[in-house]
């Protein structure tokens, strides 16, 4: 029997191959699932096993287990520590603060929010930075020019400071822009905020490649035979950027998961009654000394879905461009010297 | 070089003008509602917002608004307006609490982070490597409001080795700051050394194939000395662009949550009171400051970046 070349496979189902032989990859990826699972639970565990909603709060109730009544906060404003099964899943991780909500049902919410914004605003940033770079890219010139340097701008600054600043405005002003308006608690503001600053970390690099397949003889090809602009950018160009686009859009649902929190601990992100892992911390880290848990329970949710994602872009790079030799480096956005002469 | 030095310079001020057009749209022109209200804070009553919009010139078209805005906060005018404090009074007391965190954290997570690195690059392919690598990615994945929680809780509340929060300073107590500042530097250091020394392995690894290190060897040079003189020194460039940029980031980024964790009185703390207060003219402040700063460092580093490397100062002059 004759040997299957490799060539007879697609790229993709070689990638595929490649991706499923890297375990570490594909148990970062299990957990992962495992994380949105876990989330997409909320309404279940908050109806049936703990009875209550993320907001609902409880303060002077008491709470049966077994012969004996506790106090879901005490006259000291301590909320109860976690309970895991012995009052049936109420309370499985304590209260959250003198409100005496359930830390359970919160965190399962918060984690809605936090996934919601990372994976959104990391869809809005690849989109404007497909279209970003391939204009960029496509048209050089004075085009080029206008973005690059805007791009370049947006890069230097120190972000999560200017987060906080357009965050917190924001969230006191809200937003309106032609159409789109938007009130100051919604969770579409840090969602606009971590998009803009995070634009330039996947737009530079994609407006490289960009101008380097122009140079291609495919594209001189499509030229000739009398494509038109659009037709070469997203049929001839865009289908050579989607392994870097794929791997990007991971790192970046990591990256913004990190800025929303960033925000929301600093409370100029999600606003209440919205919660998110983030906010929770911030919530937590004044019961610090007496129930430590409710700071780190919310950090460790944050590092192990980060972790993951990290993990799993890395490993995705791996498996769609083999050749690649700067990985993380090109994560953080540093790699290229070139772009540090504005 | 003085010509890369003016044009960088040049660059540089044109920079500065941008961001602070930036800020000045962040602030007065982006929010959908009365500027005069948003500085005022919560609970303003209608005399001071009315107060304000005089001061700020609220009526007045833009550019007019824009100018205002600079020359209050470069003439050290702003303030906060429940209470009035002023803002620039605010912010260079924080400053010697902000450098003392952000400096000790760099020079820990760059002192381990080339040490490890260096042990790597000598000894590729070990487990030290692998080692490396996984620290790395865990480095960028670990959040400050993890990091910082665990340590306070365990280090200073159940072991109580170290002291709880505060900053003492250096020129009251120079001890009590040490020992104060071991944590927060360790929680924004920790961070950094293992991608610190993924970046100077692989530049180190490049280096190491390069001929002048052949002919390094060639002329005799003991292995200690090739790589301390030749492949060192060479892969350290990298590292002066990437340092620039990340102490930049700390102290405009990282400081500000370390420091409300920590209860550190500097800057960031500032910054985190004025967010969870809601008041604007303060975050107007640090932000413009802190973009300032950021971009005169980055304007720094590509100056060292130019007189380590001739090539970068000779392309840019060629251009």
């Amino acid at each position: 029997m004759e040997p299957v070349s490799a060539d007879e496979r697609g790229p993709w189902r070689l990638a595929l191959r490649r991706f499923l032989r890297n375990r570490f990859a594909v148990a970062a990826l299990a957990l992962f699932f495992l994380i949105v699972l876990f989330v997409l639970a909320a309404p279940l565990w908050a109806d049936h096993v703990a009875h209550t909603g993320p907001n609902e709060t409880h303060t002077l109730q008491k709470l049966q287990v077994g012969d004996e009544t506790r106090e879901v906060v005490t006259p000291a404003g301590i909320p109860i520590g976690p309970q895991w099964f012995e009052a049936g899943g109420k309370f499985f991780l304590g209260a959250d603060s003198r409100l005496g909500r359930d830390e359970m049902v919160r965190l399962m919410y918060g984690g809605r929010t936090s996934l919601f914004i990372g994976i959104v605003s990391a869809l809005i940033t690849t989109l404007a930075a497909i279209v970003l770079g391939l204009l960029a890219g496509y048209y050089r010139g004075w085009v080029d020019a206008v973005i690059a340097r805007v791009l370049d701008v947006l890069w230097s600054l120190p972000v999560l400071l200017f987060g906080i600043a357009l965050g917190t405005s924001l969230a006191i002003g809200g937003l309106k822009i032609g159409p789109l308006e938007l009130s100051g608690g919604s969770i579409w503001i840090p969602i606009f905020v971590i998009s803009v600053f995070t634009v330039p970390y996947m737009a530079r690099p994609l407006r490289g490649e960009v101008l380097a397949l122009k140079e291609k003889e495919f594209v001189e090809a499509a030229v000739a035979q009398g494509a038109g602009p659009l037709r070469v950018m997203i049929g001839e160009i865009l289908p050579n950027l989607a392994s870097t686009i794929i791997v990007f859009f991971t790192l970046n649902i990591a990256n913004n998961m990190l800025f929303e929190a960033a925000l929301s601990f600093l409370g100029a992100g999600v606003q209440p009654p919205n919660s998110s892992w983030g906010s929770m911390i911030s919530i937590g880290e004044e019961l610090l000394t007496t129930q430590p848990l409710l700071a780190i329970i919310p950090g460790a949710m944050i590092l192990l879905t980060v972790l993951s994602l990290n993990i799993v872009g890395d490993g995705l790079r791996d498996a769609l461009d083999p050749r690649s030799k700067v990985r993380l480096e090109a994560h953080a956005g540093i790699v290229e010297p070139e772009g540090a002469s504005v | 070089m003085a010509r890369f030095i003016v044009r960088r310079m040049a660059g540089m001020v044109i920079v500065l003008f941008a961001v602070s057009v930036l800020v000045f749209l962040v602030f007065n022109v982006i929010p959908n509602s009365n500027p005069a209200e948003r500085l005022a804070g919560k609970n303003a009553t209608p005399v001071l917002v009315k107060s304000i919009e005089e001061e700020w010139g609220f009526d007045k078209s833009l550019p007019e608004q824009y100018v205002t805005m600079m020359k209050k906060v470069f003439n050290g005018e702003l303030t906060s307006y429940s209470p009035r404090i002023p803002v620039d009074e605010r912010i260079a007391e924080g400053v010697p609490a902000t450098l003392s965190l952000s400096i000790g954290a760099g020079i820990i997570w760059l002192f381990f982070g080339l040490l490890l690195g260096y042990i790597a690059a000598v000894r590729a392919g070990g487990k030290l490597d692998k080692f490396l690598t996984g620290l790395s990615i865990a480095g960028i994945s670990i959040p400050v409001f993890l990091i910082a929680p665990v340590l306070i809780y365990f280090l200073t509340y159940k072991l109580e080795i170290f002291p709880s929060g505060g900053y003492v300073p250096f020129s009251e107590e120079p001890w009590e700051w040490f020992t104060h500042l071991i944590l927060p530097w360790v929680t924004v250091a920790i961070l950094s050394i293992g991608f610190y020394s993924r970046v100077l392995r692989s530049s180190m690894l490049d280096v190491m194939n390069e001929e002048y290190v052949r002919t390094a060897r060639a002329k005799g040079l003991s292995e200690r000395q090739v790589m301390t003189r030749h492949v060192l020194r060479n892969s350290l460039v990298p590292i002066v662009t990437l340092f620039g940029l990340d102490f930049g980031a700390t102290v405009a980024g990282t400081a500000i949550i370390t420091e409300s964790f920590f209860n550190i009185e500097g800057v960031g703390l500032y910054a985190a009171e004025s967010i969870s207060k809601l008041e604007l003219p303060p975050i107007m402040g640090v932000t413009l400051y802190g973009a300032f700063f950021v971009v005169f460092v980055n304007a720094l580093v590509d100056i060292a970046y130019a007189y380590l490397d001739p090539r970068v100062r000779l392309g840019a002059a060629a251009r």
